[in-house]
């Protein structure tokens, strides 16, 4: 027992140095799919990269390897002093709701998850419409096939993964009713944001079943669905980042989803963080699709008027996207 | 006689396979420009010397203890169990179902039921590759293999589709209620104005661990049962010999493997999370493998072996914070030790047996 | 002979293998043109010695001479390079290959097959002729039996051209028949000017050919001496250290009731093979059956189904009673209920475990008896006592209760499954193999706990490969061919020639018009045909 006692005053001393050694720098804890993801997680490092260059700050970040390190990195930068604390993925809402309140001096933000503000009031939760995104960018492809036939490879079977594949499958009834949407999940396990392989073989099978606008929203595994749509000559729609450099002429745009901004943002507001629920939606540009020297042959005026217009009513009110999250039904696709 | 004294095989194998995993770790760190003294100090910190380091460590280690017993047990009637990742997950199923569909009134008696749950639905992702086994032969490594996947799959559709809260992001089940949360070594250890453990989710179960090596020590080497598993492992031909049903052997201890892998449910998705998460195995039902042989399947040996790996994942997650050693090299650190304990064991036996060899010839 | 170089002489071999000393010291000489036995108990170094001079271990001291030259033998090549070829106890030929194939492999001419098959074939014709060596060079291995398989052996170690030839237990696998036509080759080789070593536990085997004989016992050279100079007794007593008596001492057997009937027994086993093709017996209290038979014509299957090992149809009653035959009531647990007792032919595979501790195996097939039950655990402390009584009963070396299974010697072994069987004092006692790997000191001690059984009134069923033994044990002998009773003998009223003949698959009563065509069959069977009657 002495053997106890003695480790745990260690211990207590441990702690007392860990708190006086405080710094404002930001910290990001990534998600289980990595630093390097190609998607979601890359996406924030890139955001925070920039930040670093551009204000010449520093911050400090994290790949986590399993589910009991969420609390552990939130708590060990929170100790730290680091303020604030940026998290990427919706895993982190239930361990961020945990801790907040015992730090409250550190702001926490949760991109793509929520936490209660009126419960927890250092955190912000960011939020994206991806739903509208999605919307445009099914448009576009809804326009753009010739043989009336679209479709989606998602990632793993996830409800943020159907909220992209319902708004896609929206946006493409909307300018052809007639339209058919197929879509195919990877998988069921967090490797499916990680195989290639598999999105390829879909992919094949999608094109064979007559679809030539492929819209991947699968992490990695995106790369070879694009790769794979460029080679039948069919068009790649890419997500998260603007992947239209990928395969000029093949790809007709890219969802774009500004995490590298929301993170960038929450940096440079540092400590004086303002917290609460952000929705990224068209109106703040959270959300989008890509135009570049790339896809700028293949986008038509016409089909970018009607696009614009679409953006516009949505902004106003006047088109409602339905959210596959806010009641886990999708009125244009079945999953 | 045997070739080497018991000591030798129990203690001084592993050490010197861990001395010579730490040394390629060392260089391994050396190569990409950082340095292997403060990494090792930072994991000795991080793991061993603050009792929060301590909640974490032990909390890995409680699922490995679970896990690698459950592969020790299957592992003395020769059948290499591989889908503890798939009996575990669908033990978090038990214990998820067991803490959301039944009022609890007090943690004890949630306990209680979660355990029945967890233990009840990993024998029941046993049974099938077992039956198979026992009466198709087919082959068990194979078939645990594909129930993995199999267990994956399901978990996820019912995460997506059924245990989900509506308007949920997350595949996760809703939060347990507070009466089945499990008293956390934080909570049991604390006093006024001294925090122990803070935050971390060592709980409870972790003697609920300790026991279950107890019991599978006794159920292996002072049971009937043991030694018809026992019997069975080391020679089919003898089982049937004396009686023993290979078909009845095989079924009970892969039963009794998956129940110790479901177990593990208890600790992570009912002790740490609070609630039913996707992939709340988290690769535990794996590491339970080298966990039972760096263990040489002695439930005393699985504890160590297990308290190794707690302190490698804790002592890794700290790397990851505080250095810029990448997650993939701590990856590789972890596995230079299953590899140099487990699959090299006769690399570091061979030389040492030679040399108790000569030793004794000298003395003689 | 004796004025020209030893053909072989080994000088003061040694070789360990961690601490166990398997060769110590060891020096022979072998002149030309003779047959040397080398014989010896199991474990005794035998086939270490024999090992090192075909190159597969290095000795750790010692000298190799052949011809009268010094000859480094670093691996079997060195080996068949010096003039050595090797006959193992378990054949390397491959089994769907020809017997041409077979002889020329590794020892090709060129990168073409066909001249060297060409070749091959010539002079396998030359040596068949020579030394009665004939066998079908086209046929496969797979369709051989074993005694040619073993001939085809001996033709590849000749076709390359040895001189010297090395056979490890060559009788094992082979039926009294066979084995005579065995040492036919031999002695026609002998008088070509080939020298044999003979590997053998034997004692008349070494008695019948060979013309010197060296002894080992404990990894040690203990004699060499001429045959024509000693006797199975001397031998015996060499091989063991002490005077041991060779022929069971017994007093004619009084039997009583009818212990176990067996009537019509089918047994199929899980390829769908019959094995075992209606046979019908009786034993009785007092009475030991022995089965004779070249191994795998249904012996082992006959005890399975009496051990609960196996499945069968047919009726089989123990005293009075019916037994069933397949499923739960017919396992092990079952068997050993109604009063059989089971030390199967296996020992190392079924009858122990041999990583468990002698205590543990003390109890094996018994482990539920209540005795050994305290509440939920098993009452080791029990086990273990009445282990160390048992061990000191049947004189278990060491008689140490800890000791692994693994650890005692084949005799020790054996032992400590005998104890553990005839200590329950069962009704039925089935043998199986009771002597196979067994040294000759306890065998001794094994044969006479059988017959001391038998005294007690208590039925017992023989099965074993050796002759020898079933005749100098059984009070009634069946002889089994492909799965049937080919019939019953008395050990005062037949010999090994008819008994032989019988596990052939050729019976018939003396006198009738089958027996008349035994001496044709015989011939058949040296040539590898399939005999006509049977």
């Amino acid at each position: 027992m002495t053997l106890m006692t003695k480790f745990l005053s260690a211990a207590a001393t441990g702690l007392a140095l860990a708190a006086t050694s405080a710094v404002a720098d930001p910290a990001l804890i990534y998600d289980l799919g990595g630093k390097f993801d190609k998607s979601f997680n890359e996406a924030a490092f890139n955001g925070a990269t920039k930040w670093a260059e551009d204000t010449g700050g520093s911050f400090k970040d994290i790949e986590i390897t399993s589910e009991a390190q969420r609390e552990q990195a939130l708590r060990g930068f929170a100790e730290k002093g680091f303020n604030p604390v940026i998290t990427t993925g919706f895993s982190f809402s239930t361990p961020i709701a945990n801790v907040a309140a015992d730090y409250p001096d550190i702001n926490f933000v949760t991109i793509d998850g929520f936490v209660d503000p009126a419960e927890h009031p250092n955190v912000l939760s960011v939020l994206f419409s991806e739903a509208e995104g999605s919307y445009l960018v099914g448009m576009l492809a809804g326009m753009e096939s010739k043989t009336g036939t679209v479709s989606f490879v998602g990632g793993m079977d996830i409800p943020l993964i159907r909220k992209f594949a319902c708004g896609y499958a929206q946006g493409a009834k909307a300018v052809n009713p007639d339209i058919k949407v197929i879509s195919n999940m990877t998988g069921t396990d967090p490797s499916a944001w990680n195989d290639p392989v598999k999105g390829s073989e879909l992919t094949k099978a999608q094109v064979d079943q007559g679809s030539d606008v492929i819209f991947a929203a699968a992490g990695a595994t995106g790369l070879g669905v694009l790769q794979t749509a460029a080679d039948n000559k069919v068009f790649g729609i890419g997500v998260d980042s603007n992947q239209n450099y990928l395969h000029p002429g093949n790809m007709l745009t890219s969802m774009l989803k500004r995490v590298d901004l929301a993170v960038a943002d929450a940096m440079t507001a540092g400590a004086d963080l303002e917290t609460g629920v952000h929705v990224l939606g068209l109106a703040q540009d959270g959300v989008g699709y890509a135009m570049d020297e790339y896809n700028a042959d293949l986008i038509t005026e016409e089909m970018k008027a009607a696009v614009e217009d679409a953006k516009a009513k949505i902004i106003s009110g006047e088109i409602l996207v339905h959210d596959y999250t806010a009641d886990d039904t999708c009125p244009a696709l079945s999953f | 006689m045997d070739r080497m004294p018991a000591w030798a095989d129990v203690v001084l194998i592993p050490l010197i396979s861990l001395i010579l995993a730490a040394i390629l770790s060392a260089l391994a760190i050396l190569a990409i420009g950082e340095s292997p003294a403060e990494a090792f100090y930072l994991m000795v910190d991080g793991a061993l010397m603050r009792s929060s380091g301590w909640g974490y460590t032990l909390y890995y280690a409680t699922n490995f203890i679970f896990t690698g017993l459950a592969v020790s047990v299957a592992f003395h009637a020769k059948l290499f169990n591989i889908g503890g990742e798939g009996q575990a997950a669908l033990g978090g199923l038990g214990v998820a179902l067991a803490c959301l569909y039944i009022p609890w009134p007090h943690w004890s008696l949630a306990l209680l039921g979660s355990a029945v749950g967890a233990a009840a639905f990993g024998a029941l992702w046993a049974l099938i590759p077992a039956y198979l086994q026992a009466k198709r032969g087919s082959h068990i490594v194979i078939t645990t293999i594909m129930f993995n996947f199999i267990a994956a799959a399901l978990l996820n559709y019912l995460l997506v589709n059924v245990l989900r809260p509506v308007g949920a992001m997350e595949p996760a089940s809703a939060s347990f209620a507070a009466a089945t949360h499990l008293p956390t070594f934080q909570s049991m250890f604390s006093s006024e104005g001294n925090t122990l453990f803070r935050g971390s989710p060592a709980n409870i179960t972790f003697f609920i661990a300790l026991i279950a090596c107890v019991f599978v020590w006794l159920l292996i080497w002072r049971s009937k049962l043991g030694y018809e598993i026992r019997s069975q492992g080391y020679s089919e031909s003898g089982a049937k010999y004396a009686g023993i049903s290979p078909s009845r052997i095989i079924i009970i201890a892969m039963l009794i493997s998956g129940a110790l892998s479901g177990m593990m449910g208890v600790n992570a998705t009912q002790g740490a999370a609070g609630r039913l998460i996707l992939n709340s195995a988290e690769g535990a039902g794996f590491i339970g493998i080298a966990v039972a042989l760096m263990g040489r399947n002695h439930p005393f040996g699985v504890l160590l072996a297990s308290l190794l790996f707690g302190f490698l994942y804790q002592g890794g997650a700290e790397l990851a914070m505080w250095t810029s050693i990448p997650r993939e090299l701590i990856i590789v650190i972890q596995a230079l030790v299953i590899l140099f304990t487990g699959a090299l064991d006769n690399m570091v036996r061979w030389p040492l047996e030679a040399l108790f060899a000569r030793l004794r010839k000298k003395e003689a | 002979m004796t004025d020209s170089a030893p053909a072989i002489e080994l000088k003061g071999i040694s070789k360990a293998f961690g601490p166990v000393q398997a060769n110590k010291d060891i020096s022979i000489r072998v002149m030309p043109g003779t047959i040397h036995g080398i014989i010896g108990e199991n474990g005794a170094g035998k086939s270490t010695l024999m090992s090192i001079l075909y190159g597969f271990y290095k000795a750790d001291a010692g000298e190799i001479w052949i011809n009268g030259k010094k000859t480094a033998i670093t691996d079997s090549q060195s080996a068949i390079a010096a003039g050595i070829g090797m006959v193992f106890q378990h054949f390397k030929l491959v089994e769907n290959f020809s017997v041409v194939e077979n002889v020329i492999l590794g020892a090709e001419d060129g990168a073409f097959l066909r001249p060297s098959i060409a070749k091959a074939r010539k002079s396998l014709k030359k040596l068949a002729d020579e030394y009665e060596l004939s066998v079908d060079p086209d046929a496969l291995i797979e369709h051989l039996s074993v005694g040619h398989q073993q001939r085809v052996e001996i033709l590849k170690a000749l076709y390359r051209e040895a001189d010297i030839l090395i056979l490890d237990e060559p009788t094992g696998v082979l039926t009294p028949a066979e084995a005579d036509h065995l040492f036919r080759i031999l002695d026609n080789l002998r008088k070509e000017g080939k020298t044999i070593i003979l590997i053998t536990h034997k004692l008349r085997e070494i008695m019948e050919i060979t013309d010197t004989v060296s002894v080992m016992r404990r990894s040690e050279m203990t004699a060499t001496v001429k045959t024509s100079e000693t006797s199975p007794e001397h031998l015996a007593e060499l091989m063991v250290g002490r005077k041991v008596l060779l022929r069971v001492d017994k007093v004619p057997a009084t039997p009583g009731e009818t212990v176990l009937s067996v009537k019509d027994l089918r047994v199929i086993d899980d390829k769908g093979v019959e094995r075992v093709k209606g046979i019908s017996f009786d034993i009785r209290a007092g009475e030991i059956l022995g089965i004779a038979g070249v191994a795998g014509n249904g012996q082992s299957e006959v005890m399975n189904v009496l051990g609960g090992i196996m499945d069968a149809t047919g009726t089989i009653t123990m005293n009075g009673k019916p037994v069933p035959l397949s499923g739960k009531a017919a396992d092990g647990q079952s068997r050993r209920a109604i009063g059989i007792a089971h030390v199967p032919e296996d020992r190392q595979r079924e009858g122990l475990i041999m990583e468990f501790t002698a205590w543990e195996n003390t109890v094996f097939g018994y482990h539920l008896d209540p005795q050994w039950q305290s509440g939920p655990l098993m009452n080791n402390a029990a086990i273990q006592k009445e282990a160390a009584g048992k061990m000191q009963r049947f004189d278990v070396r060491p008689p140490d209760p800890n000791l692994k299974a693994k650890n005692f010697s084949g005799g020790n072994q054996q032992k400590v499954v005998l104890a553990r069987e005839i200590e329950r004092n069962p009704d039925l006692l089935l043998v199986g193999q009771p002597t196979r790997g067994v040294d000759i000191g306890a065998i001794e001690f094994i044969h006479q706990e059988i017959v001391r059984l038998r005294d007690q009134g208590k039925a017992i069923l023989l099965v074993s490969v050796e002759l020898d033994e079933i005749m100098s044990l059984s009070d009634r002998i069946a002889v089994m061919f492909d799965g049937k009773v080919m019939g019953f003998r008395e050990p005062a009223t037949t010999d090994e020639r008819e008994l032989g003949l019988m596990m052939a698959g050729i019976s018939g009563e003396p006198g009738t018009e089958d027996w008349k065509a035994v001496d044709e069959n015989l011939t058949a069977l040296e040539h590898g045909e399939t005999p006509t009657h049977g």
